[in-house]
């Protein structure tokens, strides 16, 4: 089964951060990003831009806007895609992101999200 | 080495990992002291033999390999961590020297760490439902997902149920053994009431997901032949005895259509003969011990009718007899009510019914729909037709389950007016 892991931050809190604050925090991701990357269950996946377009159907034609699709506090920073025995195992793995450890005070979190490959059958 | 040869070897892994990985598992818990770190070790063991054994042949003791490669590998796991969590370098230290002092498991060790993973999977401390989420998937190895579906749960309820319950293990210090012979008996009597409830859960299937519900049930038969192996106390004996001839009759219970079909109307010829074999069997031994319980009580109940050529020629003089003893060894209003149907049958509706009212009289059944429509059905018997339709009526004020509700509806529509 695959996974998804979508990792969230307060963009705001993120972009006050200082450049040597910012380096620091990279630096200390950097040994939970291999981790996970060498945990034999990671598939793939990046750190995001906080840059969003957003398309939508309007009148039955797509429609696109500058900005993400949900306006919230937290937006996605980071997705990875892991595969996983199941949702227990992938619990497991999602924790080893530097979302689960650091990022306390600038709002991070992962969303664990299984994929549902029956539903489009 | 070819591509023929490679493909044999994965085929052989795999078939490792379906009868072994539940041992290596719990051997690896007691070794590591954790559910996730064994569950991590138990992986990267089973990778290893991916990549190792096409090229250097497969171990004498796949087992033995997979547990000596996977403590190496936490060990390896533990260092790395310790370069942002320091205390994974004494967990890790803690590991190699307890390895050092004692030898890998044979075959012996590794049934000993089963039976210490059922006990704690099964342990009071936890709540019920988390011990069979638990043991379903830790002991018999079951997805997450899978176990979610059986018990029509969302699968994130589910995890978080496993979770905790894990948490729970860690931070209770719940000890990883199996009970002293003090506290043995109690303790399991709790995994029995576990492996019995899964057993029930797909044995009372409501037609929308029946066939996944059944799984259940040969997962729990499965986990009953699993301990009868492991601790062969002669109640383990008559649980496994009790399912194998519940189960016999599952082809029987429900019509094409998924409609309840009575004990006294079943097509007997569709039981199955080999499973009932097997459970008078292991009935009769678990009697001979003379030290059974409840369990074995029923699984002789279940033996009697199961030997009968129909319901006339039922023995219900030994049943009721049976009964008795049942209850004197676990009272309940439950088994009074079916004592009372027993009864019914050896001398008559009136005398049934007589025992029905008294037990219905003490209150406890009062919200039991099985206890209405028991009290229905013998006063249709008797000819007292308005009051059987009242019974009817106040059972399906209390009957949850769709077939159910059909069942009590059909056999009230079927009342003579009056």
């Amino acid at each position: 089964m695959k996974y998804l892991c979508l990792a969230f931050g307060d963009q705001k809190k993120m972009e006050a951060l200082t450049k040597p604050e910012f380096e620091d925090l990279l630096a200390q991701c950097r040994v939970h990003d291999e981790e996970l990357r060498k945990s034999g269950h990671y598939v793939s996946g990046d750190s995001l831009e906080w840059a969003a377009m957003t398309i939508r159907p309007r009148n039955g034609k797509p429609v696109t806007t500058d900005g993400p699709f949900a306006e919230s506090k937290e937006t996605v920073g980071g997705v990875v895609i892991i595969e996983a025995r199941d949702l227990n195992e992938a619990v497991r793995i999602a924790s080893m992101h530097p979302a689960a450890h650091l990022g306390e005070k600038l709002g991070w979190g992962i969303e664990l999200r299984p994929f549902s490959p029956t539903c489009h059958q | 080495m070819g591509e023929g040869d490679v493909e044999r070897i994965r085929e052989q892994v795999e078939a490792v990992y379906r009868s072994d990985s539940r041992s290596v598992l719990a051997t690896l818990i007691r070794i590591l002291g954790s559910f996730d770190l064994a569950e991590e070790a138990l992986h990267d063991a089973f990778a290893a033999a991916i990549e190792g054994w096409p090229r250097d042949g497969v171990p004498d003791h796949p087992p033995s390999w997979l547990v000596t490669v996977g403590r190496f590998k936490a060990i390896e796991n533990l260092r790395r961590r310790a370069r942002f969590d320091e205390s994974m370098a004494r967990i890790a230290q803690g590991i190699e020297s307890e390895g050092a002092r004692s030898p890998d498991p044979d075959d012996e060790g590794l049934e000993d760490d089963r039976l210490r993973l059922i006990f704690v999977c099964c342990h009071p401390a936890l709540a019920p439902e988390a011990r069979v989420a638990l043991t379903l998937r830790e002991v018999c190895g079951l997805t997450t997902e899978e176990i979610a579906r059986a018990f029509l749960t969302p699968a994130s309820t589910l995890a978080q149920r496993i979770v905790r319950a894990k948490s729970k293990i860690r931070d209770e210090g719940i000890p990883y053994r199996v009970p002293g012979r003090s506290e043995l008996p109690e303790r399991l009597d709790g995994v029995l009431r576990v492996v019995y409830l899964v057993y029930n859960e797909g044995y009372s299937a409501s037609s929308g997901a029946s066939l996944l519900r059944c799984d259940l049930s040969s997962e729990a038969i499965r986990l009953g032949r699993l301990l009868v192996e492991l601790i062969p106390e002669p109640e383990v004996v008559g649980l496994l005895a009790l399912m194998l001839l519940q189960e016999s009759r599952r082809a029987a219970r429900t019509s094409a259509t998924g409609e309840i079909v009575l004990l006294e109307d079943q097509d007997r010829s569709l039981w199955d003969r080999a499973r009932i074999a097997e459970g008078t069997e292991l009935v009769e031994r678990a009697l001979r011990s003379r030290r059974f319980g409840p369990y074995t009580i029923q699984a002789a109940i279940a033996a009697v009718h199961a030997e009968a050529a129909s319901v006339a020629a039922t023995d219900w003089a030994q049943i009721v007899g049976l009964y008795d003893v049942l209850l004197r060894a676990d009272p309940s209003p439950v088994i009074e009510l079916n004592r009372a149907v027993a009864v019914a049958m050896r001398d008559g509706p009136e005398a049934g019914l007589a025992l029905v009212d008294r037990i219905l009289a003490g209150g406890e059944l009062d919200e039991y729909h099985l206890a209405h429509a028991v009290r229905a059905d013998l006063c249709r018997r008797l000819g007292r037709t308005a009051e059987a339709r009242a019974s009817y009526e106040r059972a399906l004020d209390f009957a949850r389950q769709e077939p159910e509700r059909r069942f009590l509806e059909r056999r009230m529509a079927k009342l003579r007016p009056g």
